[in-house]
């Protein structure tokens, strides 16, 4: 599931599992919890707030829980729990475009498929270069992507021939190439690296003491395809008490 | 007019001429032509599979038959024939889009107009370093571009200065300015090079052993604008037997 943790300004939202081999896959329950924190931290929101979503060991996360969707025990079943999940997930995209405060995702190892979304969600990523790539497997495992996962690919991922290698090549991207790409702001040599420089980062934005609403209104205002896609509404605000 | 032959699961369809120095143009005999060897590779379509498009000599493709408009013998019977290739074209286009398999562009010599569109339809496009150029000569002609034309060149070639350089500035790219402009994967310093090359990736590629109704769906999503304007849908599709 998730833990949710205040670092003074930052909020910081672990994806937790049962060992350092943890998929971090996100079922029902997961993508609840996730909400859950996300909504908490909306909730308790300052100027200087920030906002880091990461992990440990091995995996950032792997995506849905397709175990869970297999264990339906028919393959309609399956595609039932599998739709669901993507249903279910689609709110996660739309409430961190709406949360009001910088994030940053911190992928400490393998981002795939929902988890590979989940990062790019944020409004800076932040991964390993000696271990971990990103990867959209939906081509592999044979299956399309949902509207909200192209739209965000569209509205994050400039290069025509990068979103091309993302996801109709499913090429596994390392922290070198996600650079070059354009899909990650920094890496570094560890997990540790990975974590302080996330840290850095975060509290670097939050320093900046934004007006949260703002922020989330100009965030959404980058990515309006996306935005239509999940049914949210960009407005004008003005926050400044001398405006 | 074209040939298509079978390279283990490789499909290659080569635009044919009298000679080496023949422009392979299309005509509306060469359009229809294609059009059933896209349609052929459809329906022998498998997981593995692969097609690649080229020719041989100075040409790849330079554009539609305008000699073939020209012999109508007044202006009005030209724009007529123009026309007519213009929408001949469009489900050409569609149809690569629709392919259920991935797609090379071996582009040996010259690309121009529906020749230079030809090969942007497909996924991957490989050409000359040492000769050749991709030209979209259309405003140096005097013609305007279809809807479709303009639409497959805004979501394919992602920035907006090398959009501008092809179709309004009618430069002639050749391969090494063509691999900065992200127009092409890579280049190579001879015909047999390209084919090889071509060769290797379309292999490469088929190996993967993707679905190919998953694989359209995916790379129509990558396009919806272009799809949009070609009148195609695109649908969500599960191919994996667990789910």
């Amino acid at each position: 599931m998730c833990t949710l943790e205040k670092h003074g300004d930052v909020f910081v939202l672990t994806l937790t599992g049962s060992s350092d081999v943890d998929e971090h896959r996100f079922g029902p329950s997961a993508i609840d919890s996730i909400l859950s924190a996300i909504a908490k931290a909306k909730a308790e929101a300052t100027p200087g707030s920030a906002l880091i979503t990461t992990s440990h060991g091995k995996f950032f996360s792997n995506g849905l829980d397709l175990a869970w969707a297999q264990a339906a025990g028919s393959r309609a079943g399956a595609r039932e729990r599998l739709l669901y999940m993507v249903e279910s997930f689609r709110p996660v995209v739309a409430a961190m475009m709406d949360l009001p405060m910088p994030t940053v995702a911190a992928v400490n190892g393998h981002a795939a498929a929902a988890g590979f979304t989940l990062a790019l969600s944020h409004d800076y990523v932040i991964m390993r270069r000696d271990k971990g790539v990103l990867y959209m497997s939906e081509v592999d495992i044979g299956a399309t992507l949902p509207d909200y996962f192209t739209a965000l690919f569209r509205a994050k991922v400039g290069s025509a021939t990068a979103r091309r290698d993302v996801l109709l090549r499913a090429k596994k991207i390392k922290g070198e190439e996600a650079l070059r790409m354009g899909l990650a702001e920094a890496a570094y040599d560890s997990e540790e690296q990975v974590a302080e420089a996330s840290m850095r980062l975060a509290k670097q934005m939050a320093g900046r003491k934004w007006a949260g609403e703002v922020y989330a209104e100009i965030r959404k205002s980058l990515y309006p395809d996306l935005c239509g896609v999940l049914g949210l509404d960009i407005r004008a605000v003005v926050s400044n008490s001398k405006l």
